[in-house]
């Protein structure tokens, strides 16, 4: 998805673009998302910044795309269960709103007018109607094919990154794939997840690392969920860094019918494995939030490994350490939201044009405290 | 380790240990079972329906008080063999359990866990689990379909499908019953619908039966297959069935029911041929192209597999039938379609080197029974392996196709959704067809329609990438009250990826390994 | 042979209980004991029972063996349940199921 809007909006900075990936389009962590586009789950900070741009420009993009991508403006609805958990949110939620964010609090006995089959024990909540969704492999899919339709961006599938090529003084200057030497002055390392492999490759270190995530798929139901509805842990859990695993449901239907149950967390390598205990107490989690989904049955479950960087912001921008090499990977459960945002500021970066934020807490070499480096526009 | 007496002690079938969890109980999973149980381990049989004999042996309810239920079946005395036997013995078995996924934890004393939920479908509303030391997959197969125009109507039905509800309900789709497809299944589901009553006015196969004259080795090495070939060709003649090879149905025809189909010839390729097309009046068509094995338990375990002959993925096994995870066992239709007496001999050779392994901790490599097993069974894989290739399916079948014809019957997806997706939007696998269309998405998690999306998937050349098996880490639907019930457990403890990403284990390949989104 | 025999004189069947009635849709069908679902609606001319979501569709059973879930049908007012599986019992209520079978909880 990264890379998809980052081809999109540097082919409409008027550059030429060629999309490599070793495997098909949304093969990596974009296939096995939900495709939150949330501002409500972050923190005041530079990541809150980069999603409510984000927000903006994903209105523009329904607009492009085709409804296809089902992009719903649903809203977000986080709910506690009991006051000392409100207390947290109604925090949270004066901090953001300082920070441009809409919210509105909900009292208990107010949440079942906005979703009818809440739980009636719980204390209240919090609606956050620039809450988004998107279904992320069609929005990448849909995103890569306006960019071709330009005719400035070439889509190479199936094709492995083998090295980074480098001039004599070490700038990029291409890469290599099986198929041969791809060359171009600007390389951007939308790797995702194997992010760091990539910039391994071009000689730099990126500490990309893995967070499990397990995703619950129900059978095809109607409308029974409205919003995307979280409880006040998951905004614990997503800025913890624990390597346990962690799970807060979040619930939402789909406009194709099934009910999503994510979310867990747990940093174990690349294994697949199911984890009989995250999807356990996922179904506990989201069942005790909607008790009418108790009799609904799970159809399928799937993993996806979340890019994940200590700091829990992602690497935007040029690597000072390698001239030519931009990275734009590491938003670890928040890529599909943070994508146009990201794709925006490297177009604006490569075509020298006026950066929309600050960009400097994204820098991709912040995590070598022997060359502090600043970023400098190539 | 054998078994302690405080496995054998508690009479709650889910609250011991025991030394082998088999999973299927027709052919390959009886043999193993009663082999292993007489050998004296403590056995658990695991399967989903009421009664044992999977899906060859399935036969009626005893509430039918059927007295020749041998009527239905070919080499019936070998199924009451494995039954008598395991009446006389002490296998566990559990009926009416659905695995939705089997848990292995490393190095422990009892690594494995078999999730099951009861019910005739599934639909209990309490989670069991039953703990084991060794575990033999035996979950056998389902059936390959090929979709074509009009497949959707009722009164079309799976020939496999259609050969169940004979033997399993004593019924029949229809009076008059087109036989299609591709495989050696089809005679013998024409030869039961004709005994039992229908009138079969054609078998229609794609491949041509040449192909097995170009192979008479492998062939005369195995005689009783074509003995049993020989038995339904009989039967065929005997109710006038005419055998139409290098042919497909192409159309079906009707409104709310079959009411024909054209039958047309197909190329070697099984491409339909122009002009051919010839309508036969009917009111079912029963229908199959092969089977494929049921190994999704396995795949979620990481268990390596092999491409067969005719492009399905079997799991890879070795010389002892055990998979390429340590304690995991798998014989019959999971390591290849090969048939029940396949399967038995499989399963038997299963049991023995669970035995061995769980006894002595060593493959059984000096016994004479499991050298003569595996003499027969390299036989019947010989065969197996030639009927593969006869009857796997044609590049050209896709050209009966049009556009309207829906290929996932669970989600209602078109071919041409399909190919819009591969053409336009950069779908070069069955996993990313299912993400951008919802091929595959629905109930019934693209068993039905799988085969054919990859195959609509999978281009020419290198941007194409090669069909990888299905993994469906959730065997079967479990309902989420159900689900959110089970007992707390620690997770697995795996240690944090070390840092850098030189160390990483970075094995993982965008492989079409997880299953999409919705 | 025969043309017109039956499977069920085909093995002899001799139930000893006797046949009872089940409701499709209201319309009473007799069928023996033993029988799924949907065998006992075939055994009655039967074979759709479901509509589909998108195109309102008319389906019944395909692979007969719980694979397709093709043959869902709401039994006794329970959606979902797959047809081929479930033993009929004496008295139970088969409805056409559309859809999901959730309309219900629609909000």
């Amino acid at each position: 998805m990264v890379g998809a809007a980052c081809a999109y909006y540097a082919a409409r900075s008027g550059l030429s673009v060629t999309v490599i990936d070793r495997g098909p389009v949304a093969g990596g962590t974009t296939g096995a998302g939900e495709g939150n586009l949330l501002v409500s789950d972050k923190e005041p900070g530079p990541e809150l910044e980069l999603a409510l741009l984000s927000t903006r420009l994903w209105r523009e993009l329904s607009d492009v795309l085709p409804p296809r991508v089902e992009y719903e403006a649903k809203g977000g609805l986080v709910v506690a269960s009991g006051e000392a958990s409100l207390m947290v949110l109604r925090d949270l939620a004066a901090r953001q709103e300082r920070a441009g964010v809409k919210n509105q609090e909900v009292a208990g006995d107010g949440l079942r007018d906005l979703e009818p089959h809440l739980s009636p024990d719980l204390a209240g909540g919090f609606h956050y109607p620039q809450d988004a969704q998107v279904q992320p492999a069609l929005a990448a899919a849909h995103l890569l094919r306006a960019g071709r339709d330009s005719g400035r961006v070439l889509l190479r599938l199936g094709e492995d990154v083998t090295g980074v090529l480098k001039g004599v003084s070490g700038d990029v200057r291409g890469v290599r794939t099986a198929s041969g030497d791809l060359r171009a002055p600007w390389v951007v390392n939308a790797a995702g997840t194997w992010g760091g492999r990539l910039a391994h490759l071009a000689g730099v270190d990126l500490p990309v690392l893995p967070r499990r995530g397990f995703v619950l798929v129900t059978e095809p139901l109607p409308r029974v969920v409205r919003h995307k509805v979280y409880t006040a842990d998951y905004v614990a859990d997503v800025a913890s860094g624990s390597a346990a695993l962690q799970t807060s449901a979040v619930v939402e239907g789909t406009p194709a019918g099934p009910v999503l149950i994510g979310a867990s967390r747990e940093r174990v390598g690349f294994d697949r494995t199911l984890s009989v205990e995250a999807l356990r107490r996922l179904a506990a989690q989201a069942t005790r939030l909607f008790p009418v989904l108790s009799r609904v049955r799970a159809i399928r479950t799937y993993a996806g490994f979340r890019p994940y960087l200590p700091d829990h912001l992602p690497a935007i921008g040029p690597d000072p350490r390698v001239p030519g090499l931009l990275h734009a990977c590491g938003h670890e459960g928040a890529g599909i939201g943070l994508a146009p945002a990201t794709g925006m500021i490297i177009a604006r970066i490569l075509s020298g044009g006026e950066l929309p934020m600050d960009v400097a807490p994204f820098r991709p070499d912040r995590f070598k405290q022997a060359s502090p480096g600043t970023p400098r526009t190539p | 380790m054998p078994k302690s007496p405080s496995d054998r002690a508690a009479g709650d079938p889910y609250g011991r240990v025991y030394d082998l969890a088999v999973i299927g109980a027709g052919c390959a999973g009886l043999a193993g079972a009663v082999t292993a149980s007489e050998r004296g381990l403590s056995v658990a049989l695991l399967d989903t329906a009421g009664r044992i004999g999977g899906q060859f042996y399935r036969h009626p309810d005893p509430a039918f008080g059927a007295v020749r239920p041998e009527a239905l079946h070919h080499d019936w005395s070998a199924f009451a063999g494995l039954r008598r036997r395991l009446e006389a013995g002490d296998v566990a078995h559990l009926a009416g359990h659905h695995v939705w996924t089997v848990e292995r934890q490393d190095g422990a004393d009892t690594p494995w866990t078999v999730h099951a939920i009861t019910g005739a479908d599934g639909d209990g509303e309490h989670p069991v689990r039953v703990q084991a030391r060794t575990v033999l997959l035996a979950t056998g197969a389902y059936e390959r379909q090929l979709p074509f125009p009009g497949w959707t109507l009722p009164g079309v039905v799976g020939a496999a499908g259609a050969q169940a509800m004979l033997k399993a309900g004593l019924v029949l789709p229809g009076r008059r019953v087109v036989v299609a497809g591709s495989g050696p299944l089809l005679l013998a589901v024409a030869a039961s619908l004709a005994t039992a009553g229908a009138r079969v006015p054609a078998v229609v196969e794609a491949a041509g039966y040449l192909g097995y004259a170009r192979r008479p080795a492998v062939l005369a090495a195995d005689p009783q297959k074509l003995a049993e070939a020989v038995v339904h060709g009989a039967a065929l003649l005997g109710h006038g069935v005419r055998l139409r090879t290098r042919s497909a149905v192409t159309q079906v025809h009707g409104t709310d029911r079959v009411e024909a189909v054209t039958v047309s010839r197909v190329d070697r390729d099984w491409r339909p041929v122009r002009g051919t097309g010839r309508r036969i009046a009917c009111d079912a068509l029963a229908v199959g192209h092969g089977l494929v094995p049921q190994i999704e338990l396995a795949t979620s375990l990481g268990c390596a597999t092999r491409r067969t002959k005719d492009g399905t993925h079997a799991l890879a096994l070795d010389a002892f039938q055990r998979t390429s995870v340590p304690g995991l066992w798998a014989a019959g239709e999971t390591g290849g379609i090969g048939g029940a007496q396949l399967a038995r001999v499989e399963g038997e050779i299963a049991g023995i080197a669970v035995a061995a392994q769980v006894r002595d901790g060593a493959a059984p490599a000096r016994d004479g029974r499991v050298r003569e097993l595996r003499r027969r069974r390299e036989r019947m894989r010989a065969f197996a392996g030639a009927m593969a290739a006869v009857h796997a399916p044609g590049k050209g079948w896709a050209e009966w196709l049009d556009d309207a014809t829906e290929v996932c019957r669970c989600e209602e997806v078109t071919v041409g959704a399909v190919r819009e997706a591969v053409d336009a939007y950069g779908a070069r696998d069955a996993r990313t067809v299912k993400l951008l269309t919802r091929a595959g998405m629905g109930w019934c998690q693209g068993r039905t329609c799988g085969a054919a999306v990859a195959c609509l998937a999978a281009g020419e050349g290198p941007l194409f990438l090669p069909p990888s098996p299905e993994r469906r880490p959730l065997a079967g639907p479990v309902p989420l009250g159900v689900l959110g019930s089970l007992d707390p457990s620690e997770p697995s403890a795996a240690p944090a990826a070390p840092a850098g990403p030189a160390e990483q284990p970075d094995t993982d390949r965008p492989d079409g390994n997880s299953g999409p989104r919705d | 042979m025969a043309r017109d025999r039956t499977p069920a004189e085909l093995v002899g069947a001799a139930p000893e209980q006797a046949p009872f009635e089940i409701t499709f849709d209201g319309r009473p069908i007799t069928t023996l004991p033993g029988r799924s679902v949907a065998a006992a609606l075939w055994s009655a001319g039967v074979l759709a029972w479901r509509t589909t979501r998108r195109g309102g569709r008319p389906r019944g059973a395909f692979c007969g063996i719980g694979h397709c879930y093709d043959c869902l049908a709401t039994i006794n007012g329970r959606p979902n349940r797959r047809a081929c599986l479930v033993p009929a019992r004496p008295g139970d209520t088969i409805t056409t199921q559309e859809g999901h079978g959730h309309a219900e909880i629609a909000v």
